[in-house]
């Protein structure tokens, strides 16, 4: 019984230190702030790579309705190819540690080190969910438009992009979760995001249990936020199909 | 109309046509028949160039559209083609459908656009179902429409793939009946179909394909009451 109660009241005195002490909290919401701003840039980085070879290889496929073979085209379907498979290929920690100490040893502002990293790396999946999205509109839809006497760009930007759309957006949604709970690997290369901050007062304090769980509670309670709203949007999106 | 000339094409190792030559000219109705797997709907497709011939070449209106150099986008402009499984657009209302290729392509205004697809839904009596999507209209209904999207652009020439073969039985007719009308009007039409009565009423001429060749041709009385090839003879046993 007296141990039970020097437990708890030990309990109140960990997270007294581990958030309240000196304001501690706020070193928190600054990690939180940067964990936010890491995923939001990566993912940006990553759509707007993702996209460019998603374009690439899609109208590298799709050129039977063009005739050509287009060398560039090959060349760069060539490259976007060993992206992908390099990318996804190997762990996203390993990548951070290269672009740290091979590709950017110079640089010193690690979390923009982390926004590349995470953004090159997210790009390679953002770019296999936009063309399996493409992929997954029928082929005679472009048919139709293509005997219409409609290019391949005009065919692309009225017919199979908003088809794919639907079929994108929720893939994205995970793709951010990943994204979200990823950026705690940018503490490895020296990032400042939630986890550094707690694993440094963990150290200060000599007391880790309070800080990870507090940090882990957080991640968890945004995940589930957006988990919540993308099954709206999913519900949404699945409603316009029914007109 | 359309000359082609020794028209070969193969999937990898699988011939599927093997050294096609056929003339078709301006206001003919030529009807395709023939097994699965003959190679009537890949003939067909490669008029337009949805399928790339693998040799040989084809000339439309003096134009060699097998040529590299020849705008295959202007070419299929002038040829309207309605599939097996309609292909409308889901994503766009019955009006955007027909409207969409006429304006990208600057043939017609939004207003001018707008103004055709009215006129001719009117005409499968359809009149009503502008603003309506396409997941809501019937099989027929759909085919009806996608002929009437091919229509808008003006085109000198009518590719059909089956149009038929994915309804129900009965909106068949409706469907037939605009392609007669389609037909009477002149229009240059090539047919690939399995509905025979047609092809010996609308056609004024019938192919017989097999094994990526034409076996036979000839006016449809001719061809149905006399046929001369006994694969022929065994094709129409079966099927009237």
């Amino acid at each position: 019984m007296s141990i039970e109660i020097t437990w708890l009241s030990k309990l109140g005195a960990q997270f007294q230190r581990a958030f309240l002490e000196g304001d501690r909290w706020k070193l928190y919401l600054q990690g939180l702030g940067v964990t936010l701003e890491l995923t939001v840039v990566a993912l940006i980085l990553g759509v707007i790579l993702g996209l460019l070879v998603a374009i690439v290889r899609t109208a590298h496929d799709q050129q039977r309705l063009d005739r050509r073979q287009n060398p560039l085209l090959s060349i760069l379907n060539v490259i976007c190819q060993i992206y992908t498979t390099v990318i996804r290929g190997t762990p996203m920690l390993v990548q951070l540690f290269i672009w740290t100490f091979v590709l950017l040893p110079a640089e010193r502002n690690k979390v923009l080190v982390g926004f590349i990293g995470l953004g090159v790396n997210s790009g390679a999946y953002v770019a296999e969910i936009i063309r399996g999205g493409l992929m997954s509109v029928d082929s005679g839809q472009s048919e139709a438009g293509r005997s219409l006497g409609l290019n391949y760009v005009d065919t692309m930007r009225f017919i199979v992009i908003p088809q794919a759309f639907k079929n994108i957006l929720p893939s994205l949604g995970n793709e951010f979760i990943t994204l979200f709970k990823d950026t705690s690997l940018v503490q490895a290369i020296g990032g400042m995001e939630m986890l550094y901050y707690a694993y440094t007062i963990g150290g200060r304090t000599f007391d880790y249990m309070p800080p990870l769980l507090g940090i882990a509670a957080m991640y968890l309670a945004i995940v589930i936020i957006f988990t919540w709203l993308q099954g709206r949007l999913e519900r949404r999106l699945r409603q316009s199909d029914r007109r | 109309m359309i000359d082609v000339k020794n028209l070969s094409k193969s999937f990898g190792k699988h011939l599927v046509l093997d050294g096609i030559s056929e003339h078709i000219a301006p206001g003919e109705k030529v009807v395709v028949i023939g097994p699965s797997g003959s190679g009537k709907s890949t003939f067909l497709r490669c008029l337009n160039l949805l399928e790339l011939p693998t040799g040989g070449n084809i000339t439309f209106d003096g134009v060699e559209i097998t040529s590299p150099k020849t705008d295959i986008n202007a070419v299929r402009r002038q040829m309207g083609m309605v599939f097996q499984h309609f292909n409308l657009f889901p994503n766009m209302t019955i009006r955007k459908n027909i409207t969409l290729a006429p304006v990208r392509t600057g043939l017609m205004k939004q207003d001018e656009a707008d103004e055709e697809a009215k006129r001719l839904l009117d005409r499968v009596g359809l009149g009503d179902r502008g603003e309506s999507y396409p997941s809501q209209l019937s099989g027929g209904q759909k085919q009806r429409i996608a002929i009437v999207r091919a229509l808008a652009m003006k085109p000198k020439l009518m590719l059909f793939d089956e149009p038929t073969s994915a309804l129900d039985p009965e909106m068949v007719g409706e469907v037939l009946e605009v392609m007669k009308e389609l037909a009477h009007e002149g229009m240059t039409m090539v047919v690939v179909t399995h509905e025979m009565g047609f092809a010996r009423e609308v056609g004024t001429r019938v192919l017989f394909m097999d094994g990526g060749k034409i076996l036979e041709q000839d006016e449809p009385a001719a061809f149905f009451d006399h046929p001369k090839e006994d694969r022929t003879k065994e094709f129409l046993s079966k099927v009237l």
